[in-house]
């Protein structure tokens, strides 16, 4: 919450498309609980102010859910897909845990640190790109894998990473799931199950 | 092995529709007003018979669970379902692909399982990284509140229903059923105490089981073909079908629905493609997801996957979560990362895990190169008990377990890089480090 972002004091709101959707998310819950939507609100705000959360942004949720805002900076900042400095466009995670490090997720973090030239938690001078370490995604049986912004990328080589962030850089959205042509997470040369349906 | 007719997640990969033309195709939604006239008590029976023991992790037994909540809502007091679909243990991914692939059946087993729990409403927590999971598990509510499954009147019943999904932000400690519960509210993902457990004080304080996608979505399947036929799969007490994740150092990791208590080996040479290099060039496995302790070869050889086996050999199914090292893994690297994964996810409130994590890593980070001294190992064996049971929420006796796995199998590796490490003069250095 701190550098040359400042604190976001230049202030926010919802648009009132997004208006809307904290509405229908804040009837999800019953009446008087309305903090339950602190996570979607938080996640809908830090989209529309470009991949993170100021403290406006912080400010302007307290106030729409009716919590002080010491309970709405709490939440902030306990949750790590909650970014509190700005990000590149582009946020690529990479999983780190053992599964994904028996299968070579350190070379996938080589690839990515050859291709852009920057370390992990570091950004692209373009702003393109922010490159982070995180633990395990829940795609272990597709490793090493990564996230990229919402998507998984799976079965991923040093080669096929540094293609998809070229085509990422060229405006492109590469089509995540599995990058071997592998039908999600059956075996790879075919299911050994559900073959007599 | 299990014939495919005895599977329940006939959609596991995502080869047929996912929607509900194909999930009625594949049998969901069927009959399910029948199966709910058949009163409260009778689902909760039929969960108890049929032997289920919660997908999650603890292998609690289902329907006892259940039984666990009040008989009457009490005034201003509603019930609540939660399905726990923050799937975050490492090695785990099962939970995704039934919500991605098999939505119906979460949503049809919510329905079911609420409505024994005398139940108006079931929240699903999906873990927030499951961004495109979400976006077809909502596709699925939709479609079933439109075709009248779930809402005002479900599947013509008088018993309303809806179900919510909601999305985390990253935190582990949120698969933990009170930090769920918690987090679900609007604060911070920090364990509560128990006593009192969810049945009791809850959701907004009000009575509430949380279960796992897994628990929940075989649910529909079990009453519709009968307690007996899940109880008749398996072994006795740890009954019925099991989605197992088979990931790390086998030539084709995957997911399968198998048979609980089929032979470790079995499982990963039938359908993973065996271990990379061949049975022989097996180092060790973790039989369930990063909390159980790992297995040398020796036990992977014989050992069932079910519940009880593998607690016999004081490892744990845990998620079914299959994580294999072959020979060629740094297993001592391969269980630092974990005590890496529970530094960073510990929440913070109890001190043993606060600090016993971050003291754990540093030391397991020294034992990777040996730079250490043999009485380190004992020590960190005695700092690691400490930190077990001494917590809220179990994260502490995760963090702990595979860190006493390590020592109980892998000793002499441990000892070997120690003495290396002296022999190739970095021993100083490591007794400067013991003394600091």
């Amino acid at each position: 919450m701190t550098g040359a972002a400042g604190n976001g004091a230049e202030g926010f709101a919802f648009t009132p498309e997004n208006r809307a959707k904290a509405d229908a998310v804040i009837a999800k819950y019953p009446a008087g609980c309305q903090a339950s939507a602190v996570l979607p609100l938080l996640d809908l705000a830090q989209r529309q102010n470009g991949g993170w959360i100021s403290q406006a942004v912080m400010e302007h949720v307290a106030a729409l859910l009716d919590m002080a805002s010491i309970r709405v900076y709490e939440v902030a900042t306990f949750y790590t897909m909650l970014n509190l400095e700005p990000v590149g466009r582009h946020h690529v995670q990479l999983c780190r845990t053992t599964p994904c490090w028996l299968r070579g997720s350190d070379a996938l973090r080589d690839a990515c640190r050859d291709e852009l030239g920057i370390g992990l938690g570091e950004t692209t001078e373009d702003g393109l790109f922010t490159v982070t370490e995180v633990e395990c995604l829940g795609a272990c049986v597709n490793a090493p894998m990564v996230q990229i912004d919402d998507h998984f990328y799976e079965d991923l080589e040093p080669a096929r990473m540094k293609e998809i962030l070229r085509a990422l850089r060229a405006g492109e959205a590469p089509a995540p799931g599995p990058q071997t042509g592998r039908q999600t997470s059956a075996p790879a040369s075919g299911p050994t199950t559900l073959t007599e349906l | 092995m299990l014939s495919d007719s005895d599977r329940i997640f006939t959609n596991l990969y995502g080869i047929q529709d996912a929607g509900l033309t194909g999930a009625r195709a594949r049998g969901d939604w069927d009959g399910t007003a029948r199966l709910m006239a058949n009163g409260h008590d009778w689902i909760v029976d039929q969960v108890k018979e049929s032997g289920l023991r919660g997908r999650g992790g603890a292998g609690f037994p289902t329907g006892l669970k259940w039984s666990f909540m009040p008989k009457e809502e009490a005034p201003g007091r509603p019930h609540y379902l939660v399905v726990n679909a923050d799937e975050s243990e490492p090695g785990t991914c099962k939970d995704r692909d039934m919500m991605r692939h098999d939505p119906h059946k979460l949503i049809e087993g919510c329905l079911l399982a609420g409505f024994a729990m005398r139940a108006h409403a079931a929240y699903i927590y999906i873990r927030g990284e499951f961004y495109d999971e979400a976006v077809a598990l909502q596709a699925a509510i939709d479609e079933a509140y439109e075709a009248g499954l779930i809402g005002k009147s479900p599947c013509g019943t008088d018993w309303p229903f809806d179900v919510y999904l909601h999305r985390g932000a990253g935190a582990y400690i949120c698969g933990e059923e009170t930090g769920l519960l918690e987090s679900l509210e609007g604060k911070p993902g920090r364990p509560r105490l128990k006593p009192p457990f969810p049945a009791a004080v809850g959701l907004y304080g009000c009575p509430s089981t949380v279960n796992n996608v897994e628990t929940i979505a075989v649910v529909p399947t079990i009453l519709r073909r009968g307690a007996d036929w899940f109880a008749g799969i398996g072994r006795p007490k740890n009954t019925g079908t099991k989605v197992f994740c088979i990931s790390g150092h086998v030539n084709q990791p995957c997911n399968v629905e198998e048979e609980m208590g089929i032979p470790m080996r079995e499982l990963i040479e039938k359908h993973a493609g065996g271990v990379r290099g061949g049975w022989d060039n097996l180092q060790a496995v973790i039989p369930g997801g990063a909390s159980v302790p790992l297995l040398p070869k020796s036990i992977c050889d014989e050992v069932l996957m079910d519940f009880d086996s593998l607690m016999a050999e004081k490892s744990g199914l845990g998620t079914a979560a299959v994580i294999v090292m072959d020979k060629s893994a740094d297993v001592v690297e391969a269980i630092a990362r974990l005590s890496h994964f529970y530094m960073h996810e510990s929440c913070g409130q109890c001190t043993p895990c606060r600090e016993g994590t971050g003291w754990v890593y540093r030391v397991m980070l020294r034992l990777i190169r040996g730079e250490a001294s043999v009485e380190e190992i004992d020590l960190l064996w005695d700092v690691v008990g400490q930190i077990e049971g001494h917590t809220i929420c179990a994260l502490g006796d995760a963090a702990a377990w595979p860190v006493q796995g390590l020592i109980r199998h892998f000793r002499p590796e441990l000892e070997r890089r120690i003495l290396a490490a002296k022999v190739s003069g970095g021993g100083a250095a490591a007794d400067a480090a013991a003394a600091a």
